[in-house]
């Protein structure tokens, strides 16, 4: 994308000006997002999928946060943030994935027909592992997973950063944890 | 509650999403039926690896240091040495020069507070005419540009399109003048882009014509808000709009 020794011609002409941001605005960048940094990486780097873009995703969302920082009205600043990474990387992988961004029919819960049957109970999995099943989960889902179990974040919080209704979550986080239990059922992992 | 039923909830179950009731309902529910509790245990186990794995990432220090040293270059250049180019270089290519560089030109000393104001919203306007700048929403409708700003802004910009009258609304875009956020709708008169930033008054603005670098710059305050129109069109269409505006 870019390289830290970009050299530009006469770049000296950029000069800093004076004020370019109200004097509340650093502070309150400071107070919002700086807090959540890991919170805002950990996500990128879930649904980028490596190191280096989910760096890229989380720079690029944290210049967009600080643009939109005046908007910021209280409420819960981290999953304001995480919002702000959502979209910045769902952009970044539209562009550089398409894909990788195939939206998932959410009308279908075909998996959780059979209520007879029951998955085994996990005896903790290694951590690789249960990396490598997150990883395996389409795009919508290992977000769900994400940010429920690793973010902690209520089905509402969820519903707005993926701009989808609360049912929908809980339906994605169901058909998410099915699958999970069938991957460790069919690697025999856990069980 | 039949297993069908519960298999569902007891996912809001599980996370504590459940009301009262059907909680109640879906505890009643795995007492009795030994294949949903199986699942139930399944899930619970479940979310235990999920949690004691310690599956979070942390940001790279990398990350933390670029985030701290943005923080430093938007300080008031009294407060600090020097900027850093190559870094602030870095961050423009990221598209920062939505943000943080208003102004490319050098600004002599001792220019007025309306002069400085004026200049920030031609440099809004050029930025803007760059690839991807122009819109965060792209749209002719106003029933879909105006509820965008919904809790981007601590106000709600009056959004009308006026393709009859030769101005069709393209879209809007959240941008920054004077350090507040502020609405930049886009207008279009033929090949000419038009954007217009709307923030809340404070105190009223007279109405004025511009020019500046070119382009074509009309101010006003109308039903409580700061109008700023901006555009290569001439003054007198641009007029129009802003009479439009007005109204
Ligand atoms: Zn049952």
């Amino acid at each position: 994308m870019y390289s830290a020794g970009n050299k530009i011609a006469g770049r000296a002409v950029w000069r800093k000006r004076k004020r370019i941001v109200s004097a509340t605005e650093p502070e309150q960048f400071e107070r919002v997002v700086l807090p959540h940094l890991d919170a805002a990486y950990n996500l990128a780097r879930w649904l980028a999928g490596n190191d280096h873009d989910a760096e890229d995703i989380a720079q690029e969302a944290c210049v967009r946060a600080f643009r939109f920082i005046g908007g910021h009205r209280g409420g819960d600043a981290r999953a304001w943030l995480l919002a702000i990474v959502r979209n910045t990387a769902f952009s970044w992988l539209k562009k550089n994935r398409p894909r990788a961004v195939v939206s998932i029919d959410d009308g279908e819960i075909a998996e959780l027909e059979d209520p007879t049957v029951a998955a085994g109970v996990f005896n903790g999995a290694d951590r690789n592992v249960l990396r490598a099943a997150l990883e395996a989960l389409p795009l919508e889902f290992r977000e769900a997973i994400v940010l429920r179990e690793l973010e902690g974040l209520s089905y509402k919080e969820i519903a707005e950063i993926a701009e989808v209704p609360v049912g929908t979550v809980m339906s994605r986080l169901a058909r998410a944890r099915r699958q999970l239990q069938n991957h460790f059922a069919r690697k025999g992992d856990g069980q | 509650m039949n297993c069908t039923e519960a298999r569902l909830l007891l996912h809001a179950h599980i996370d504590g999403e459940l009301d009262a009731a059907n909680s109640l309902e879906v505890g009643r529910h795995l007492k009795t039926c030994t294949a949903c509790a199986a699942e139930n245990a399944s899930l619970q186990s479940l979310r235990t690896a999920l949690r004691g794995a310690d599956l979070n990432y942390q940001a790279p220090a990398s990350l933390r240091t670029d985030v701290r040293q943005f923080m430093r270059d938007l300080e008031p250049e009294a407060t600090r040495p020097a900027v850093q180019l190559q870094w602030l270089w870095k961050w423009l290519a990221l598209g920062l020069a939505a943000t943080a560089l208003a102004v490319v030109s050098l600004r002599p000393t001792g220019i007025s507070e309306r002069d400085t104001q004026l200049n920030e919203v031609v440099a809004s306007h050029v930025r803007s005419l760059q690839a991807e700048h122009l819109m965060d929403v792209a749209s002719s409708d106003r029933h879909t540009v105006k509820p965008w700003f919904d809790g981007k802004l601590d106000f709600a910009p009056d959004v009308q399109d006026f393709a009859a009258q030769n101005f069709p609304l393209i879209g809007g875009r959240l941008d920054y003048l004077d350090g507040h956020a502020v609405a930049g709708l886009v207008y279009r008169r033929n090949k000419h882009l038009i954007n217009v930033f709307v923030w809340p008054t404070t105190g009223p603005m007279k109405h004025e014509t511009e020019a500046r670098r070119g382009f074509s710059i009309i101010r006003f305050t109308a039903k409580g808000m700061h109008y700023c129109l901006v555009s290569d069109l001439n003054p007198t269409e641009l007029g129009e709009l802003a009479g439009l505006l007005e109204k």
